[in-house]
């Protein structure tokens, strides 16, 4: 039967009444987990290992997944022992790619649960599950004429579908792109063959790469002022995007500071170290789902709920995923990502990085 | 009358509680790959029982597909409203993080919605297990299951309102969260219960179009056959389910509590309450399966978020604990727990003594009131024997913790 006639069937509202209360997506999981109507789900098609530290999965999503604009992120499951795990990656892939596959390349980490699992057991034929594409740190629609693209360590995933992307438009040509990227030698260093391949085809494109910890590039050390003139883009007139470990995302912040440029569009994964005022904290936090209470820790209310005894849905645990969403029924939150106090009503909020101002009431 | 019942010291039942607290911290530790595969199993056996049954039922003139369809279709509602439905939504398998295995979400193949059963039975009769007035499980509001619930001439239907239940009792479920007896208190509000009866009505709309609409009419010639089929399945669930469920707490040895008796209970004294309020069921592997492993009832009240599957190894600790302790650990059987059951619905159908006994007194003459005594004293000399264990409002105080601390 041809894809487009079992898809159309699969969510005919008599397959749905027969499957009544479980619902169609819950038996056909057990044959076919990719043909679910409900979720994102993608097979792993290929898996390469650039470097030592990461593996590169090309996934082909079901017809469930709604597309991706450069540089947004993924949420990718997994079950490790029983438990799905969800974790934000930045596919590396062009926007425009033709096949719809997407291309993450998840570095490992030596505490990293997930990273682990993949670069260990991802192979060809497993199924993944995905969240649809989100985030803001996008390549605006109106494309700029110069686009200036740093990135450190894992974080060039999301600035290299950028400029894949820019690369497949023909602005790599036309415009000016600079790129520049920091990893710690040149065997850690991602992409880097392509990079140069497509420099040598893109006249508009430059680009620059330095080693934090041996190995020389046409960069030294850490990003500096000067480094900018390595790639030729003048970064007053350039539409910025930074994405890598805090260091470096705060050095170009304060190169851009200093020449009175607004703040580039900056992407960070590794989670802040928050700073939370825990002797200040007063009222109560209620968990009107469960009937528990207790005395506002000062602590983001996940943890919080934790402290509690409860186990809320959780992802990334830094503000991104969207997992852990919660209905604050009642009182205020600080995000202490931006320090944004929120409005005193009922909204949906995640609670990984919110903290109660005085007395709050979740659906929980 | 009623078996020995321990003396423990409020240090004694806290470092029961403790040991208790132990086990559940070790498993819950210790949970993993292997719940996660099992709990897959069943599910897939479920469904595949389930799209089994269904087919062999399309094909329902022929009078072995329609014994086969009727068969598995039986044990995949069993399956789905036992180990696979009550655990799931008790939580025990929401460390997974997978959405469709989330105990708030989860639907199950059954009458009554399942946020309805969350509250009813999560939340009511887990917390309040046996406490009278307050778990409204002791006899669902319609059968006289305790002594303590003074007698009306209502209640000589008890056989077959027992009867009723059992044949209907995906329905009881389903009503049993709209507290219909409080209509006749006078308390009942109709504006109260309109989310409610709307949530029930959609679901049992859902299971009665499935089951008796679009099934049947998939089978054409042959529908009244699939019908019967699926009633059939139905009726074998709920059989099968009431008999499971009335074994959880109401045999011989079970206690009951009062409210007086459980305010400020210690953890260790909750743990107390629900072991002795709670029977066991000796059987195979295949049996604890398809009662969804509430054939550990004990351990269940004990660990009601701890996947099911692995209650059979907690009890083999469970029961070498109490023993220490000298506290009751009721098992049997199912026909031995599920004869005492029939047994105290049929008895609690008849007024107690002292009731007629003042009847008699006022509309008979005195000669046959020594006859009609001695023939009720020699019945209730019976039933005390068979009746190792307190359930009547006197005997609590044998059972009260907070008494046997004083003592």
């Amino acid at each position: 039967m041809p894809t487009a006639t079992v898809n159309r069937l699969l969510r005919s509202s008599l397959l749905e009444a027969l499957t009544y209360p479980h619902g169609v997506d819950r038996y056909v999981e057990l044959v076919r987990p990719l043909l679910v109507k409900r979720e994102v789900r993608a097979e792993v098609t290929a898996v390469r290992r650039q470097t030592p530290k990461s593996v590169t999965l090309t996934l082909r999503p079901n017809v469930n997944w709604r597309g991706i604009r450069a540089g947004q992120f993924v949420g990718l499951s997994v079950e490790i022992d029983g438990v799905r795990e969800t974790r934000p990656y930045s596919p590396a892939g062009s926007a425009q790619a033709a096949d719809g596959t997407i291309e993450l390349t998840v570095s490992t980490h030596p505490e990293g649960k997930v990273s682990r699992h993949l670069r260990d057991h991802a192979q060809p034929g497993m199924i993944v599950g995905l969240t649809q594409a989100q985030g803001e740190f996008v390549l605006p629609e109106a494309r700029p004429e110069r686009v200036l693209l740093l990135s450190g360590g894992s974080g060039i995933t999301p600035v290299m579908a950028m400029l894949r992307t820019l690369c497949d438009e023909g602005l790599a040509d036309t415009g000016e792109i600079g790129f520049l990227n920091y990893a710690r030698s040149p065997e850690l260093a991602l992409y880097g063959a392509e990079l140069e391949g497509l420099a040598e085809r893109h006249r508009g494109l430059s680009v620059a790469r330095g080693f934090t910890r041996g190995g020389s590039g046409s960069l030294s050390g850490r990003f500096r002022r000067e480094h900018l003139r390595a790639v030729g883009v003048e970064h007053g007139e350039a539409a910025s995007f930074v994405c890598g470990p805090p260091a470096l995302i705060d050095a170009v912040r304060s190169v851009w500071a200093q020449d009175g440029l607004p703040e580039p569009a900056v992407e960070t994964f590794t989670p802040t170290v928050l700073s939370l005022d825990t002797a200040a904290a007063v009222g109560t936090v209620s968990f009107k789902a469960s009937g528990r209470e207790a005395a506002n820790s000062g602590l983001v209310l996940l943890e919080q709920a934790e402290d509690a005894g409860l186990t809320p849905d959780h992802g990334c645990r830094m503000g991104i995923c969207n997992t852990c969403s919660c209905r604050k029924t009642a009182g205020t939150v600080r995000n202490v990502l931006t320090g944004a106090v929120s409005s005193a009503g009922e909204e949906q909020i995640r609670i990984c990085v919110s903290v109660p101002v005085g007395d709050v009431a979740l659906d929980l | 009358m009623p078996t020995a019942t321990p003396t423990l010291t409020p240090a004694q039942l806290d470092d029961f509680g403790s040991e208790l607290d132990a086990i559940r911290t070790r498993v819950m530790a210790d949970l993993g790959e292997r719940d996660a595969t099992y709990i897959k199993k069943v599910i897939r056996a479920q469904r595949g029982l389930e799209v089994a049954g269904r087919g062999l039922l399309w094909a329902s003139f022929l009078p072995p597909a329609w014994l086969a369809g009727t068969a598995a279709l039986s044990l995949s509602k069993i399956l789905d409203n036992m180990e696979i439905g009550h655990n799931v939504m008790h939580g025990q398998y929401d460390w997974m993080k997978e959405p469709a295995l989330d105990g708030k979400t989860f639907e199950w193949d059954t009458a009554c919605p399942a946020e309805q059963w969350r509250h009813s039975h999560n939340y009511m009769h887990h917390t309040y297990t046996n406490i009278q007035g307050k778990d409204r499980d002791i006899g669902y509001a319609i059968l006289r299951m305790s002594e303590d619930e003074p007698w009306r001439p209502y209640y000589l239907g008890n056989p077959i309102y027992a009867t009723l239940l059992a044949v209907f009792f995906q329905y009881g479920v389903a009503l049993h969260d709209l507290e219909t007896e409080r209509i006749a208190e006078g308390t009942w509000n109709l504006n109260e219960k309109r989310t409610m009866l709307a949530d029930m009505w959609r679901k049992v709309r859902g299971q009665t179009l499935k089951d008796y609409v679009l099934f049947p009419a998939l089978s054409g010639p042959a529908f009244p056959l699939t019908i019967a089929g699926n009633a059939t399945a139905n009726l074998v669930r709920n059989l099968w389910a009431f008999t499971i469920i009335f074994c959880g707490h109401f045999p011989d040895g079970t206690h009951e509590f009062t409210k007086e008796q459980t305010e400020n209970e210690t953890r260790g004294e909750w743990y107390y309450r629900q072991q002795l309020g709670s029977a066991n069921l000796t059987g195979g592997k295949w049996f604890h399966i398809l009662a969804g492993n509430l054939s550990h009832q004990i351990e269940h009240h004990l660990f009601p978020d701890i996947p099911a599957h692995r209650y059979a190894e907690i009890s083999v600790e469970v029961r070498a604990i109490s023993e220490r302790y000298g506290i009751p650990y009721n098992t049997g059987p199912l026909h031995r727990q599920f004869g005492t059951v029939v047994r105290k619905i049929v008895k609690l159908a008849l007024p107690p003594r002292e009731w007629v006994g003042r009847r008699v007194g006022r509309v008979l003459p005195t000669v046959l009131r020594p006859a009609l005594g001695s023939l009720l004293r020699r019945g209730s000399a019976d039933a005390a024997r068979d009746t190792p264990a307190p359930v009547a409002a006197e005997a609590h105080a044998e059972v009260r913790p907070k008494e046997l601390v004083a003592a």
